[in-house]
């Protein structure tokens, strides 16, 4: 079968690999029709996420119709239509049953790996490194699904791919990174970030009735989409995200801050902007925490901070007094993309929102390298890309 | 929908000049760590004995270059590249020119062959700019992609039904909600 294949920074490749095959009775074949190129695929490309290896098949997010079952799967059959959440969950262990599901404690195969860089390793993932299991991805043709009976999520046929797609990763990151925040019709929510993540957590944030939501980028396209979506727009390029942000709050601060950047956060003319380069070009320091250190200073004492921006290693001048003192809140994570998935795509079928207004690219695997190049440098418009294999 | 269809690459990701400013960062630190360590060596191959802290200066500068050429950005790097070119080759150029300099042939063929790096320098800087341009192209207008199917102050809200799940409660006490929403001052929220 034909796939996007990672083969080192800023290096995928559409070529022919093997096709999956059934290896547990648990799992489950699926032929994707869509897929997607995901924000936080970026860091792969990018290589800031350790422990990728030549040939990886990436993607993280995609659907399509189950080709073939293992003997112990329940809940699935030939011909399903599914959408696959990116996080693989067992359904089984005490996390999952908590509705942890992004730190499931059976599915990541190399959990090994996980204990040693992070104490504990978190669930496996599809196509993100051998971190969380080495598993491939599904910018590809086929897609092997483990523990495929708690691993999905049936779609009915009347919705498109394009409604339904995003069910499996950005659609219910941004909705986690708001219900974390707990969002009271009294609060200003601050999104940092107009990526196709943050998009969601705009929409997100005004379905669940936050009283104001405010959104930071550069990027003047994708502020003018989040401003469609019920924001107000901050270009950190035109004025001061810290000024602008006490001015919409009567000098008080946003009650609810999330970053929706993650580790490649980019700010111009800043200080620690630059610190932050140097560190991660010489190799010091693995991430760019400029948004969180941004955020704990203007957040509102007692305010929470959702984190479901990628952070991959170390950072440097986190201003821990300031997040201590201010009695901040701090929630992160991997998406329990199982958790919401069910209740999201009913909220699509209600006609709440459809998901696709996010996609501004839609092109064939085969033009898959050059789109994340695209994606990367952030030009044509490109906020969202959908490859069909 | 009005997703745009494009067909800007083949089927890799790394261009030809992307992988030429790789190899130009690898050289860079290569030529900066032996500048750096031994001066002596090249001064006396050039004749250019008591410049050493200028070929120490420019290894420096070399190390820098290629540092930046290897990040995620190459073309400031290789702009740096370039500047420190045009600096060794007016070094070199003295040193060809000198004709008390006993090593007149080899400080004119490192001449040359600097002018040609430099020459690649120049190529491969312009040529991954172009490519990596940040935000090049048109802006599209994204105005009316709200999601939604009624404006949004009519969407405000709508998912009043989902209840946050008790272990993503905030963690301090928020204010009564209907006391709060009524008092619309600084003073007033404060409360």
């Amino acid at each position: 079968m034909k796939a996007l294949c990672w083969h080192g920074k800023n290096d995928v490749r559409y070529e022919s690999v093997p096709d999956p095959r059934i290896e547990d009775p648990k799992d489950a074949i699926i032929n994707v029709s869509s897929c997607a190129i995901c924000g936080s695929d970026l860091h792969l490309y990018d290589h800031f996420i350790p422990t990728m290896e030549s040939g990886d098949v990436l993607g993280h997010e995609f659907m399509g119709e189950v080709m073939e079952v293992g003997s112990e799967v329940k809940h699935l059959k030939v011909g399903d239509r599914v959408v696959i959440p990116f996080t693989i969950a067992c359904g089984e262990c005490e996390q999952c049953r908590r509705g942890n599901f992004s730190v499931c404690e059976r599915s990541n195969r190399n959990r090994a790996l996980g204990d040693k860089m992070f104490g504990h390793g978190t669930a496996g993932l599809f196509g993100y490194s051998h971190l969380t299991g080495g598993y491939a991805g599904g910018q590809a043709e086929y897609v092997r699904v483990p523990f495929a009976d708690s691993t999905h999520v049936k779609v009915p046929d009347n919705l498109t791919d394009e409604q339904v797609l995003f069910l499996g990763d950005i659609f219910p990151t941004g909705w986690q990174a708001v219900v974390q925040c707990d969002v009271q019709p009294t609060d200003t929510v601050a999104i940092w970030g107009a990526g196709p993540v943050g998009q969601f957590c705009v929409r997100s944030a005004v379905l669940l009735g936050a009283r104001q939501v405010i959104v930071i980028d550069n990027v003047p396209e994708r502020l003018s989409m989040a401003q469609a979506g019920g924001a107000i727009a901050i270009n950190f390029e035109n004025e001061s995200v810290l000024e602008r942000l006490k001015e919409l709050t009567q000098g008080m601060g946003p009650e609810k801050c999330i970053d929706a950047v993650g580790l490649e956060a980019h700010q111009s003319g800043t200080l620690d902007a630059v610190y932050d380069r140097i560190k991660q070009a010489t190799m010091l320091e693995t991430d760019r925490p400029h948004v969180l250190r941004e955020m704990i200073y203007v957040c509102r004492p007692a305010g929470v901070l959702s984190v479901p921006g990628v952070y991959g290693g170390l950072i440097d001048k986190l201003p821990i007094g300031a997040l201590m003192n201010k009695g901040l809140t701090v929630r992160s994570g991997q998406t329990h993309t199982q958790r919401w998935m069910k209740d999201l795509l009913r909220r699509i079928e209600e006609g709440q929102i459809d998901p696709s207004f996010v996609i501004t690219h839609s092109v064939g695997l085969d033009q898959g390298p050059g789109m994340y190049q695209t994606f990367r440098d952030k030009q044509d418009g490109c906020v969202k890309v959908v490859l069909k294999p | 929908m009005r997703y745009r269809i494009t067909a800007p690459h083949g089927q890799r990701s790394l261009s030809g000049a992307d992988r030429l400013a790789r190899g130009l960062g690898w050289l860079s630190l290569g030529l900066g760590a032996y500048k750096t360590l031994a001066p002596h060596a090249l001064t006396r191959a050039l004749g250019l004995e008591g410049q050493e802290s200028w070929v120490r200066l420019s290894g420096a500068r070399e190390l820098l270059g290629g540092i930046m050429t290897l990040t995620d950005d190459p073309t400031p790097g290789l702009w740096t590249r370039v500047v420190g070119d045009s600096a060794d080759l007016v070094l070199l150029g003295s040193a060809w020119s000198d004709p008390h300099n006993r090593k007149r042939d080899t400080a004119g063929k490192a001449l040359a062959a600097l002018a040609a790096l430099t020459a690649v320098d120049v190529y491969c800087a312009q040529a991954v700019n172009r490519q990596h341009a940040y935000q090049a192209g048109p802006t599209p207008d994204y105005s009316l992609r709200s999601g939604f199917p009624r404006p949004v102050e009519e969407m405000r809200g709508v998912a009043g039904d989902f209840e946050t799940p008790r272990d993503m409660r905030h963690a301090f006490p928020t204010p009564p909600k209907i006391a709060v929403r009524e008092l619309p001052d600084r003073a007033a929220r404060a409360i």
